[in-house]
């Protein structure tokens, strides 16, 4: 694992977790249950964090470099339209398609990885729809 | 179905949930001495050089895996677009997927556009594609086209910087072809010229190189043709056998003989017909 030593004092850089403990693997379990990512709070990969947010800094340059140039109108009228159409989306448990998003941000004529690779659509599991519709309206 | 307790839909792209456990067990199999599989490197010599009308590529075909040899004759310069060829060095699938992504990219790109694509495009793409994943994705390219602009040569290195070039070498063997390049190169050289210069880079990273062999692959790119020659060159042939090493039947002489019968009893037969239709 990296060793981040001086690295970590600088402001931007994402801390890592060692784990080049000794120990077996049945041993974690039983102190702190199976690990799983999403319990930790440190990321398990440095480009984790940056991918999770790549959209959303993506816009934030967008739109930031749009009001330079052209005035606040500018990302104010498009942030409009992508909120108008965000909310058009199936119950959260189905998957829906997104056309109008993909089509106002220009997706529909790029492919990455996001097509190929862990395309939600054809997921083998699916989340319990009870759970889901409460976190959506916040009874959770 | 299998349902999951999860609360927001997943995204689709690379999922990270295993890295965890991938480092504990990195680390558990480094107590015990023993290593992870190693991903499949092209190991490679790979060279483009521009000439009066065009640009030509140039490849080897080995790829290994670890100290083995994974591949002796794989195919290391893909397709882009018509006019545009593009050999990759490092791991083979990133190569392979990076190219794949960035051909269909192009395409839409090119269908949105109405135009022929230009190699600048593809450049662009390929590098803001490799600085997003911070070079993880280990792929060190040499890409190659002609357009309306003319013939153009970059090298993109994994982490996203790229270079423009009349002459670039990549991979384990791109010092021994690069020499070879130094010494030799003239601009607006003849076709014929270019590739044979290029022919003689690869085969310096063929014989000077471990990681680099076989046979040599040529792509010319020109205004009105492609070339894509491979082989253009074996570099490396494998042995010819000279005699036959089967013994006949009687060269050793037979001592004894005991034949021994095995009494089979048939139980049960039963006859099941097969759908040919």
């Amino acid at each position: 694992m990296e060793s981040r030593g001086a690295a970590s004092l600088l402001k931007d850089s994402i801390p890592i977790t060692d784990f080049s403990l000794p120990g077996s693997f049945e041993g974690h379990g039983l102190r702190r249950g199976f690990p799983c990512v999403k319990n930790e709070l440190v990321p398990s990969h440095p480009l984790e964090l940056s991918e999770k947010n790549f959209q959303l800094n993506q816009d934030k340059t967008n739109f930031a470099m749009l009001r330079n140039i052209q005035g606040l109108h500018a990302p104010l009228k498009l942030q409009m339209e992508l909120r108008a159409v965000k909310q058009a989306q199936r119950l959260p448990f189905l998957h829906s398609s997104n056309m109008a998003l993909d089509t106002l941000r220009g997706n529909d004529e790029c492919i990455g990885f996001e097509d190929i690779l862990n395309d939600p659509s054809q997921s083998e599991v699916m989340g319990e729809p009870h759970m889901m519709m409460e976190y959506k309206l916040g009874l959770l | 179905m299998a349902a999951v307790s999860a609360l927001r839909a997943p995204s689709g792209g690379f999922s990270f949930d295993n890295c965890a456990r991938n480092s504990l067990l990195e680390a558990e199999l480094g107590q015990k001495g023993q290593r992870l599989p190693a991903a499949r490197k092209t190991g490679t010599t790979i060279a483009g050089v521009v000439f009066k009308d065009g640009v030509v590529l140039g490849a080897d075909t080995r790829a290994t895996e670890g100290m083995v040899v994974a591949d002796k004759n794989c195919s290391k310069i893909h397709y882009i677009s018509s006019n545009i060829y593009c050999c990759g060095a490092g791991t083979a699938a990133d190569t392979e997927m990076t190219t794949q992504l960035i051909a269909s990219n192009l395409e839409l790109h090119a269908l949105s556009t109405g135009r022929l694509p230009r190699v600048v495009t593809a450049n662009q793409m390929l590098k803001q594609m490799l600085f997003r994943y911070q070079g993880y994705i280990g792929a060190a390219l040499v890409l190659g086209g002609v357009d309306v602009t003319g013939p153009h040569l970059y090298s993109i290195y994994p982490h996203g910087s790229t270079d423009k070039l009349p002459y670039v070498t990549m991979g384990s063997g791109s010092l021994a072809a690069m020499a070879v390049f130094e010494d030799k190169y003239k601009p607006d050289m003849e076709e014929e010229e270019a590739k044979q210069l290029v022919r003689d880079a690869i085969a310096a990273g063929i014989y000077n190189d471990l990681g680099s062999g076989s046979n040599i692959d040529i792509c010319v790119i020109s205004k009105n043709k492609l070339d894509f020659i491979r082989p253009y060159d074996v570099a490396n042939r494998k042995g010819e056998r000279y005699g036959r090493y089967k013994c006949e039947r009687g060269t050793t002489a037979v001592l004894t003989e005991n034949v021994a019968h095995l009494e089979i009893e048939v139980v049960d037969e039963t006859v099941q017909t097969m759908d040919t239709s």
